[in-house]
């Protein structure tokens, strides 16, 4: 018994190892030329009969049905993923306390001291702004940053490659100024809309304290004017007065403003010193002390911004 | 468990949404796709966020003079201001990680020729295999 059953292992540990017995008829193929390289003289184990071991019939298997197994498979599985993650989830949403409950969790002591007190002690009218740019400021300036971060990223990924290369004009993989060669419709309607997007983006940024808006939403809308004008009158135009230098200086200077004016109001306001900024009366333009300065500071960043991830991706140079 | 979600259908939603956009982000093979797969989770949870803010029958967080030269402060008659400022924060990270996420595409899109995230990988398995052949001969070469 205990023979068999170590001839059967025997078996196994050589089907698996592929070392089977040689067959009679085995036909030793001649050897190689002594002249050829080192490398190209066939290997010995495929000049010898040779038993495919486990691993490489799971290979052979592999090359032929793995790609499709996989592709099915990984399918199958992440939607399976996805299923238990959302079911999950809903299982989750469904203990939530009610929609629109002024009872639930989340309005609580802290939401009751930010719309009780926001207005004397931020002096914005507006408490999300007050909120974002004097409670939670060195929130917002790290979002300044990390916008500013990956503007700086993207244009050592898409700048740094266009100039390296000789200068042959035309890249062949974007298709720039396909549509905007002299096109008077265009340019009409850019030459109207241009000036009234300005000054609407300039009252969202410089009304932030008082009525919805900021600086980033009147920012976006700013650089909106800049892509228009760029379309309709070409990169070139809009490079006069807004170039890769512009916008390194703009949006530094306004990032340094910003550390600097909330870094003297965190340390006064955290030391009880009397601070020089005045908070002005509710309401008015010049009022919720930094606030107002804060959103021009993060209008021209988040201008910039947008503006060099649309002149980088289409033109690969701000 | 029906009536619970359609009462807070808005959560629900969002968390459909992430389904969606979680999928997209696993199953799409288009770089391009995949990408949007993400911003549409981005989406998501602001959508969350909005609806954990909302306050039934309140006004937006924008103090409303009371006729006399003051100022409604009472925290009875405004919605949640906190989530407007994280959703602000979300769109501004969103906004970065999807153009250093576009970039990134456009520069593999120039060295590869294909915005197929296993096209792509197949062409640098290819191009890792020439080197390793380029060094063997060059090793060989030494030998010699």
């Amino acid at each position: 018994m205990n023979e068999e059953l170590r001839a059967i292992w025997q078996t196994f540990f050589n089907w698996v190892m592929g070392i089977g017995p040689r067959p009679e008829n085995e036909v030793i193929p001649p050897e190689p030329p002594p002249d050829l390289p080192f490398t190209q003289k066939p290997r010995d184990k495929y000049s010898r009969f040779h038993e495919a071991t486990l691993k490489e019939r799971y290979n052979q298997w592999l090359e032929i049905h793995g790609l499709h197994l996989f592709s099915v498979l990984y399918a199958g599985l992440s939607v399976l993923t996805c299923v238990v993650i959302v079911s999950l989830l809903l299982a989750t949403v469904a203990e939530l306390p009610p929609f629109g409950h002024e009872r639930n969790p989340a309005n609580n002591e802290v939401i009751r001291r930010y719309v009780e007190h926001g207005g004397h002690e931020t002096g914005a009218q507006n408490i999300v702004a007050g909120l974002i740019l004097d409670y939670r400021a060195f929130d917002t300036f790290g979002e300044s940053a990390v916008l500013f971060t990956a503007a700086v990223s993207v244009l050592m990924l898409l700048g740094a490659s266009r100039s390296n290369k000789p200068d042959d004009g035309e890249s062949p993989l974007r298709h720039h100024h396909a549509f905007s060669k002299n096109d008077t419709i265009l340019r009409g309607v850019a030459t109207l809309s241009i000036p009234a997007i300005l000054m609407m983006g300039c009252v969202v940024v410089i009304n932030g304290h008082l009525s919805p808006g900021g600086g980033f939403s009147g920012g976006a809308i700013l650089s909106t004017a800049l892509i228009l004008a760029a379309n309709a009158y070409g990169f070139g135009r809009v490079h006069d007065f807004f170039s890769e230098r512009t916008f390194i200086v703009s949006s530094s200077t306004a990032l340094m403003i910003y550390a600097l004016s909330k870094g003297y109001s965190f340390f006064t306001g955290a030391n009880h010193i009397h601070s020089i900024i005045p908070k002005g009366t509710i309401g008015d333009i010049l009022s919720g002390g930094l606030i107002l300065p804060l959103n021009i500071c993060v209008g021209l960043i988040v201008a910039g911004t947008l503006y060099g991830f649309y002149a980088l991706f289409s033109e690969g140079d701000i | 468990m029906l009536e619970k979600l359609l009462l807070n259908h808005y959560e629900a939603a969002a968390v459909i949404l992430s389904g969606i956009g979680l999928t997209n982000l696993l199953l799409q093979r288009n770089l391009i796709k995949k990408i949007i797969g993400l911003n549409i989770m981005d989406t998501a949870v602001y959508l969350f966020l909005a609806a954990k803010g909302y306050v039934e029958g309140r006004a937006a967080p924008i103090l409303i003079e009371n006729g006399s030269g003051g100022w409604l402060n009472s925290s009875s008659i405004y919605v949640n201001p906190v989530p407007a400022g994280l959703v602000l924060t979300g769109i501004v990270v969103s906004v970065s990680v999807t153009a250093f996420a576009l970039a990134l595409t456009l520069k593999l899109y120039e060295s590869y020729g294909t915005l197929n995230i296993d096209e792509a990988l197949m062409k640098m398995t290819e191009e890792q295999k020439d080197i390793e052949a380029r060094i063997d001969e060059a090793e060989e070469e030494v030998l010699a």
